[in-house]
């Protein structure tokens, strides 16, 4: 299942872990990545708090935790190479993996189709 | 600023717009920050072949002696700046700063002479404030105009030079800092050999009837692209270059920004008109003794750009304040990230180890020497 935020992140639910990144309309304008910093595994986070922080050549933004969990993957990946999140945003740009709190709350998030709308 | 009064727009508004750009206010004006190729490809591809900028925000000045002597015009502009202006040869320009009582900097600046008249280029934000200063302090030997109907544009990088002489054969024998008028597509423009990148290139006024339709022949050459303020923004700090309102401003000296270079012998101690523009007291003195802080390379170790308004620390733990960051980013060529900075003192010295607190932690950052990239201006 695939879900989205207005906050421009993606969330691909399997069970009580979401695979969260940035979409592509995010990735395209921030521009140019050239630095990211990724939460810890066993970093518990709230709904809105900053998870990670992106930076590209002319300024750096921060990237919110999408619901209540416990992040139990960063992918180094992108720390390495953080042009990899805008020519693979919703693939191998994924940012990290969150336990999900409470599965259930994925229901109130968006869908592709609601997203794409909002976006348009 | 008035915020809530509608952008201006550029005579090249309108390409920005039909080439793609992503538009910003800035200073103003509704400018282009960046094209479809973003930021990292336009900085690379100004350093390796031509990039396009349209600066046409900024300011552009006519300043004519109302004696029809342009000495009178030199040294009436050398009351406002310690700046050299009366040795400055007809077709030269060279770079200069307005000063304020207390030595701090108004806004820095281009003079060309253009034998009967100087030509000065202003920073947009600072125009009004910039041509109001001119005015009051000038008025009574030179006749000033503000010109809003001309273009800028600037050519940056190792193909500009080859690109331009395709237009104008002679442009080959114009050396660094050099001024010329010629035609390029049989339109009249005022050509000078300078720019913000830390290239060799040209920066080109037109006017503005006229300046889509040379700027749009000029970005069908296979060698050039248009560049937006993002990777002019990166371009200028590689190349070490202040930008006014983040790296000198109202609450900075010329000695404490190491500008020293920019004060010819004539305007120091000792010279021949030592002296004489607004704030020399204090600039003459720390020109002698120092300044209490200084603006400095800095070169973040990590792989975390440090952006201006960080501040430094001589220790780890951020508890010896050593100074502040006042432009910092990733710079593509230097493939790392660069800022710049006021450092006291004490921690001016090249290698010297700091501290930059970005996010509540303290990241280690070098002072360097300044610029990153080595410049390739034609001189």
């Amino acid at each position: 299942m695939l879900k989205f935020t207005d906050e421009h992140e993606w969330l691909k639910i399997e069970g009580d872990i979401a695979t969260v990144g940035i979409t592509a309309h995010a990735a395209e304008q921030l521009g140019d990545l050239v630095f990211v910093e990724l939460p810890e595994s066993g970093t518990a986070l709230d709904k809105g708090a900053t998870a990670a922080t992106v930076e590209s050549v002319k300024a750096a933004s921060d990237v919110y935790c999408p619901l209540d969990g416990e992040i139990v993957e960063s992918n180094q990946a992108i720390v390495d190479d953080p042009a990899l999140v805008n020519s693979d945003p919703q693939g191998a740009g994924w940012f990290f993996k969150l336990k999900l709190s409470d599965p259930s709350a994925v229901n109130a998030l968006l869908d592709e189709a609601a997203y794409k709308e909002l976006i348009a | 600023m008035n915020t809530d009064s509608p952008l201006k727009q550029t005579p090249l508004h309108a390409l920005h717009v039909s080439l793609g750009a992503r538009m910003v206010p800035f200073a103003g004006y509704d400018m282009p920050v960046q094209y479809p190729a973003g930021v990292m490809k336009e900085h690379l591809h100004t350093r390796s072949a031509a990039g396009l900028f349209d600066v046409s925000h900024m300011g552009q000045v006519i300043l004519r002696p109302k004696s029809g002597r342009i000495e009178d015009a030199a040294l009436a502009l050398e009351k406002l700046v310690p700046v050299d202006i009366l040795s400055l040869a007809e077709g030269r320009q060279r770079y200069a700063l307005f000063t304020d009582d207390n030595g701090h900097i108004l806004d820095d600046l281009m003079v060309a002479n253009r034998g009967d008249h100087l030509f000065l280029v202003v920073n947009a934000s600072c125009k009004e404030a910039d041509f109001a200063h001119l005015q009051k302090h000038l008025g009574d030997t030179c006749e000033l105009t503000l010109l809003d109907d001309r273009a800028l544009i600037a050519l940056q990088g190792p193909r500009a030079e080859s690109v331009l002489a395709e237009l104008w054969a002679d442009i080959a024998t114009m050396r660094f800092m050099d001024v010329a008028e010629a035609a390029l597509h049989d339109v009249p423009c005022i050509i000078s050999r300078s720019g913000y990148t830390g290239e060799d290139g040209f920066e080109i006024s037109i006017p503005a009837a006229s300046a889509e339709d040379v700027t749009r022949r000029i970005l069908e050459h296979p060698d050039v692209m248009p560049i937006g303020l993002g990777a002019r923004d990166s371009l200028r700090l590689e190349a070490g270059l202040c930008l006014y309102g983040n790296d000198i401003d109202t609450m900075t000296t010329p000695v404490e920004a190491g500008l020293e270079w920019a004060m010819q012998k004539a305007r120091r101690a000792g010279g021949a008109r030592e002296g004489g523009f607004p704030g020399a007291h204090v600039i003459l003195r720390q020109f002698a003794e120092g300044a209490g802080r200084r603006r400095v390379g800095l070169k973040p170790e990590g792989k975390a750009p440090v952006r201006g308004g960080a501040p430094l620390f001589a220790d780890a733990e951020g508890k010896v304040p050593a100074g502040t960051v006042t432009s910092g980013g990733f710079g593509p060529s230097a493939d790392h990230p660069v800022a710049m900075g006021y450092v006291d003192k004490a921690h001016t010295a090249n290698n010297t180890q700091l501290f930059a607190e970005v996010r509540g932690k303290y990241l280690p950052i070098t002072v360097s020497a300044l610029p990153f990239v080595t410049p390739t201006y034609k001189r």
